[in-house]
């Protein structure tokens, strides 16, 4: 049951976009999101529904995949799409009734904002579907890097979030252990309210944490016994370096980010009222 | 050539109550003399709590001593300028697979102490699949430990150690938290890497069965060396091991019991070959 939860979720496959190096992938993502909040025309959405297409097709992931992705914010959007629909006052009004009136600037404003929600986080997800959560704290690590000057600890923030990866399986595991083990005793975590459920939970937490910082006491005395004393005079078995392919797709997407930036600025074009 | 060497090694901490008061000392290891030899097998036996693991912990510089000397490949482990060498010279692998294993995959795991050297990334590919063969375990690389079973997962351990190239490894209870066949295949692995690279082996054990090959045999009782000898001599002194709270292997067990009762057999028989044939000569 704790098992169904997935955490930086990978989805292995054969592809340009998964042999891309990590930190073009971070990059690329973040100047994509940019590329959202910069415009808000069908012009500039349709690009990006193109780029996005694109990039899901190389990337060989299933559709199905992505969308099922969606399913956390899917409150959070129709929240949003609704309070935009109603609240937002302007332009000619479409429909009134009672005290409800969705008014053209309304309408607008709700389409594109829920396009804008699910591309934010098709687009984001994309990036961890398509990069090992190692290659990814090892992009973070190397594009933070610079930050190590005003003493930012960036390789030990690296490491510690590699271990933490790593470990989620064996909490989970040793959760279900836990959890096993008081039920075996009479533990009742399903019935009552939820304080008294978050109060059943107490007696699985303390050995958990326990157990967590014996572990972690362990694997620092392992890390020592192997010679780990931090970032420095450290070399990399798999370094980072970037290749052609990697300059191509910076390449397009800052060719798509100039699109999109020129048809903000250049280009109108209105369909119905959008 | 002498790989560990240890004079009147102490070892204190302070014994605490539960509100954290210092309320006495206690002495893990008090006055240990101990000489490895360089490519030898070495095992230390020990019931709980007999200062075997805390003597462990010193071949590699992770407990200091509080008293006397320990040197590893002649270096003192108490000067801090040595320190990484002294761990890159005895490399150790711990109890609990899990806690000892930091990568996510499996080559990336074996390749944590090479990184940590400042290997150049070429030697390191080359060392992690030089060590990973050695282990059996090649096949594995990209797999996840978690994945892994608990032999599997300490073998990984070991080719980690090994891919530091140590001049010697101290295993402290590998197999302890390992099933029959895990730790049937941990102790291959050891055997093997022995064989071919000639680093000295120090094992810490409870399990009797697993130091019949050893050079020499330490056993340990509150701190102090009790026993020291071949797995031979240190066999047949069985009621002496009984006294220290040992097991003695099964097979020694009956030949001692048969002896006893007055059948002509030698003294410390380890294996059930060697008491096949003993007890054939006596027709």
């Amino acid at each position: 049951m704790i098992r169904d939860i997935t955490i930086g979720q990978y989805y292995p496959a054969e592809s340009v976009i998964h042999r891309l190096d990590p930190r073009v992938k971070i990059v690329c993502t973040l100047l994509f999101l940019v590329s959202l909040f910069i415009q808000n025309s069908v012009l500039g959405y349709g690009l990006a529904t193109i780029f996005l297409v694109c990039v899901i097709r190389i990337s060989r992931v299933p559709f199905k995949f992505i969308v099922k992705g969606l399913k956390p914010v899917v409150i959070l959007l129709l929240f949003t799409v609704v309070m935009n629909l109603f609240l937002t006052r302007g332009g000619e009004t479409l429909v009134h009734f009672w005290i409800f009136t969705i008014t053209e600037s309304g309408l607008r404003t709700s389409v594109l904002m829920a396009v804008r929600l699910i591309y934010l986080v098709i687009g984001s997800s994309l990036m961890t579907f398509t990069t090992s959560p190692n290659g990814l704290t090892d992009g973070l690590e190397k594009l933070l890097h610079p930050l190590n000057r005003v003493n930012v600890p960036v390789h030990e923030v690296a490491m510690m979030m590699s271990i933490a990866l790593r470990f989620i399986p064996i909490l989970l595991e040793e959760t279900d252990k836990i959890m096993k083990a008081q039920m075996a005793r009479g533990a009742d975590f399903e019935s009552g309210n939820i304080i008294q459920r978050a109060k059943a939970m107490i007696p699985i937490l303390v050995p958990l944490f326990v157990s967590a910082f014996r572990r972690a006491n362990d694997l620092a005395m392992a890390m020592e016994a192997r010679c780990y004393h931090g970032g420095e005079g450290r070399t990399k078995m798999k370094p980072l370096k970037y290749r052609a392919r990697d300059r191509w797709a910076y390449a397009v997407t800052l060719l798509y980010l100039v699109l999109i930036f020129a048809v903000g600025r250049f280009v109108s074009f209105r369909l119905w009222i959008f | 050539m002498e790989m560990i060497h240890a004079e009147k090694l102490v070892y204190e901490y302070d014994k605490r109550d539960e509100e954290g008061n210092v309320i006495g000392t206690n002495r893990a290891i008090d006055g240990v003399d101990i000489d490895i030899p360089q490519g030898s097998f070495v095992a230390v036996l020990g019931h709980n709590g007999s200062g075997k693991s805390t003597l462990a912990k010193h071949m590699n510089a992770i407990l200091v001593p509080t008293g006397g000397t320990i040197w590893v490949d002649g270096m003192d482990t108490k000067d801090p300028d040595e320190l990484w060498n002294v761990r890159q010279t005895a490399g150790m692998v711990f109890q609990n697979p899990d806690n000892q294993i930091i990568g996510t995959v499996v080559e990336e795991d074996v390749g944590f102490g090479p990184e940590n050297l400042g290997v150049p990334t070429d030697e390191i590919w080359k060392r992690v699949e030089d060590s990973l063969r050695s282990v059996g375990m090649l096949e594995y690389r990209k797999a996840s430990p978690n994945k892994l079973s608990g032999g599997q997962k300490q073998r990984v351990a070991i080719a980690g150690v090994i891919a530091m190239e140590p001049k010697c490894i101290v295993l402290d209870e590998p197999t302890a938290m390992l099933d029959p066949n895990g730790r049937k295949e941990v102790i291959r692995a050891v055997e093997t890497l022995r064989a071919e690279k000639n680093v000295t082996v120090i094992l810490i054990t409870h399990y009797m069965e697993e130091v019949i090959d050893a050079d020499q045999v330490f056993v340990m009782d509150g701190g102090h060396i009790v026993m020291h000898g071949t797995p031979r001599e240190i066999f047949s002194r069985v009621d002496e091991l009984k006294s220290y709270r040992m097991d003695v292997p099964q097979v020694t067990m009956l030949a001692e019991e048969l002896r006893k009762r007055g059948l002509d057999l030698p003294r410390g028989i380890l294996r059930r070959e060697e008491l096949v044939e003993a007890l054939c000569r006596l027709r």
